[in-house]
């Protein structure tokens, strides 16, 4: 597909996927392919750990928490004299539990506002940690249902209709090739379409290798370079395989990042992906 | 130094650590099988609500709250579990209450529906909860449990402030005024701070939050004193920490937060297993030849190592501690989902 046009369908990208999958490095790709297409990009993290900072050098990222983000909700709502309180207390806490995605919709609320002043091509949002994804997404739609009037139902009403429209929201799944997290990648995708109705992007599979198979019979049995090759083959098939069987489960189209070595992934490696994914290498 | 295996050998309790996506849930399940070569009734519990031990132990239905025995070689016995967080808090309320009634209050309510499953320490607390009753249980003389894979999974430690955190809340104290003064439970209009609160989540969400603080009340003691047995029991030297890393700038960086927070609550790791390293396969030939087949396997050859050797500097923080036994599994031509590629990984570990 046309890298561009994967940029720009919506305005808001939230990327999403299990812990350990490489969420934080698409972000970083998406909004660095962006910004060197000449979009105007925000780029949002979630985590309370920030990441996107080192791999993103000279661009400004906006970290939203959902305690910070709460606290703020309620100060406006009238809980201005005792908010400071509050937060140090935990009383945020009991409120989060007794309307169950009340943090999750003020979070999603502020990318709402972003969104709504129209100084942005694309916000990207490094989506929320394992397993949170899916309860997040439906936060809108949960809360219409236990909160019927007020503020909150407001808000609510308001995300899910941003979330639901494919030219303002679209959620990128990202996955490795390898069977466990291609299972789940299957299992989030009809989870969120089915629950969230949300429109879903391309696939994003990370860390994927590949080169072509290597004449590994040409070295002698036994050899280090015999069996280095039948590694390095075996892996390349088993990450095809996993693309392949992905493709049969899933309709969606498939954007490849190509593994890079090394224990970690710098600013010059996330300039490298890119690079990649524009030139539609990627694919 | 002890060895891993020694460990699996002598340890009541195993807990395995480490962040997401390093194979946490495959190297608890082949410290399983190790444990059932060796004799041992061991139970593998996980509460990652993903069926990764499911797929690591090729168990095609999945796992139940309930332990399941697999069928492995040798004279030991293995055990599998997925713990359901919120199951285990029906039980722990049933088990505390004063009457059956007072646990079914507890039980119906909305509040504690949500809470049950969600607020935070919850889950963790839960699963230390679990391992305590399982190393009870006379079926198992060995309890590994693989904790979820998020930063806050040792939170427990903090029993048993983490548990009874909401017991000691303000908020239950300023809830809980009212009854004292003999007001109606739903009264709560008389309480500036609690209009605030039922404006924003709704007075029926509130509603259920003062009935279930109600209704707990007077369990607290018996909460208290089972959070404390559960911090006796992983103090004691039957309890071991094995910390899962791979060899990635950000999981070692997780793996060395959890000692850290081990040290802080006077624990220690006692062994490290670094996993999915890339392979060693031996040394380059002296000379890289000019055609295109061999210098394809030369180079793939070369880039192997460099990767390897990257992988053990960035890894050489986490083997700073000496005393501590360390392990490197190498990544596998395949992927495990089996019990059959379960026991490559458990002999890369021992053997």
């Amino acid at each position: 597909m046309d890298p561009l046009q994967f940029l720009t369908t919506a305005t808001v990208t939230i990327v999403a996927g299990k812990g350990g999958v490489g969420k934080t490095t698409v972000t970083a790709v998406l909004a660095r392919a962006a910004i060197r297409s000449g979009l105007r990009v925000m780029v949002v993290e979630l985590d309370d750990k920030p990441a996107l900072a080192r791999l993103l050098p000279g661009i400004e990222v906006l970290q939203l928490s959902a305690t910070a983000a709460l606290a703020e909700y309620l100060e406006v709502h009238g809980f201005s004299r005792v908010a400071k309180r509050l937060a140090k207390t935990g009383v945020i806490e009991v409120v989060a539990a007794a309307a169950p995605g009340i943090d999750d919709i003020v979070v999603l609320g502020k990318i709402k506002q972003l969104e709504q002043t129209g100084d942005y091509d694309l916000i990207v949002v490094d989506g929320p940690a394992a397993g949170h994804a899916i309860s997040f997404l439906q936060s809108p739609h949960s809360l219409m249902n236990t909160i019927r009037s007020g503020p909150v139902h407001g808000q609510a009403s308001d995300v899910a209709a941003m979330m639901i429209d494919p030219a303002r929201c679209q959620v990128v799944l990202v996955t490795l090739p390898e069977t466990t997290p291609v299972n789940e990648a299957v299992e989030t995708a009809y989870a969120l379409e089915d629950r969230v109705g949300v429109h879903l992007g391309p696939l994003v599979v990370n860390g994927v290798d590949q080169g072509g198979e290597l004449p590994a019979e040409s070295a002698e049995a036994g050899s280090a370079l015999r069996l280095a090759a039948e590694f390095r083959n075996a892996r390349r098939s088993l990450h095809a395989a996993e693309c392949a069987r992905m493709a049969n489960d899933l309709a969606l189209p498939q954007v490849h990042l190509p593994l890079i070595a090394g224990s970690q992934l710098s600013a010059d490696d996330i300039e490298q992906l890119a690079e990649a994914l524009l030139q539609g290498s990627a694919r | 130094m002890t060895t891993l295996a020694e460990h699996i050998g002598s340890a009541q309790v195993v807990v395995c650590c480490g962040s997401g996506g390093v194979g946490k849930t495959t190297v608890a399940a082949a410290l399983g099988l190790q444990a059932a070569r060796m004799g041992r009734r061991v139970v593998v519990a996980t509460i990652d609500p993903a069926k990764r031990l499911a797929d690591a132990l090729g168990v095609p239905g999945g796992l139940s709250n309930e332990p399941a025995q697999l069928k492995v070689d040798g004279p030991g016995e293995l055990w599998a579990l997925m713990l359901d967080t919120a199951s285990t808090f029906d039980g722990l309320v049933r088990a505390n209450a004063a009457t059956p009634e007072q646990a079914e209050r507890i039980l119906a309510n909305g509040f504690y529906r949500n809470v049950a499953g969600s607020l935070s320490g919850t889950q963790e607390y839960m699963a230390a909860e679990r391992l305590h009753a399982l190393h009870d249980d006379k079926r198992f003389d060995l309890v590994i449990i693989d904790t979820p894979p998020t930063r806050n999974a040792l939170d427990f430690l903090d029993a048993p402030n983490t548990l009874t955190k909401f017991i000691d809340h303000p908020l239950f104290k300023i809830l809980m005024l009212p009854t004292r003064r003999g007001l109606k439970v739903l009264n709560f209009a008389a309480q500036p701070i609690l209009r605030t609160i039922s404006k924003v989540v709704g007075g029926a969400a509130l509603a259920d939050a003062i009935a279930f603080f109600q209704a707990f009340s007077g369990m607290e003691t018996g909460f208290r004193q089972r959070a404390e047995a559960v911090m006796t029991l992983l103090h004691d030297d039957v309890s071991r920490f094995v910390l899962v890393a791979s060899p990635r700038a950000d999981t070692i960086e997780e793996a060395l937060y959890f000692a850290d927070r081990l040290q802080r609550s006077n624990l220690s790791v006692a062994a490290t297993v670094i996993n999915r390293c890339t392979p060693t396969f031996g040394e380059l030939p002296p000379s890289r030849l000019n055609d295109s087949a061999s210098v394809a396997l030369y180079d793939n050859l070369a880039e192997l190592k460099a990767a390897a050797v990257a992988e053990r500097t960035q890894a050489s923080a986490l083997l700073a501690d000496e005393a501590v036994h360390t392990t490197w599994v190498p990544t596998l031509p395949g992927d495990v989902h089996s019990l059959e590629s379960l026991g490559t990984i458990r002999s890369l570990l021992f053997d």
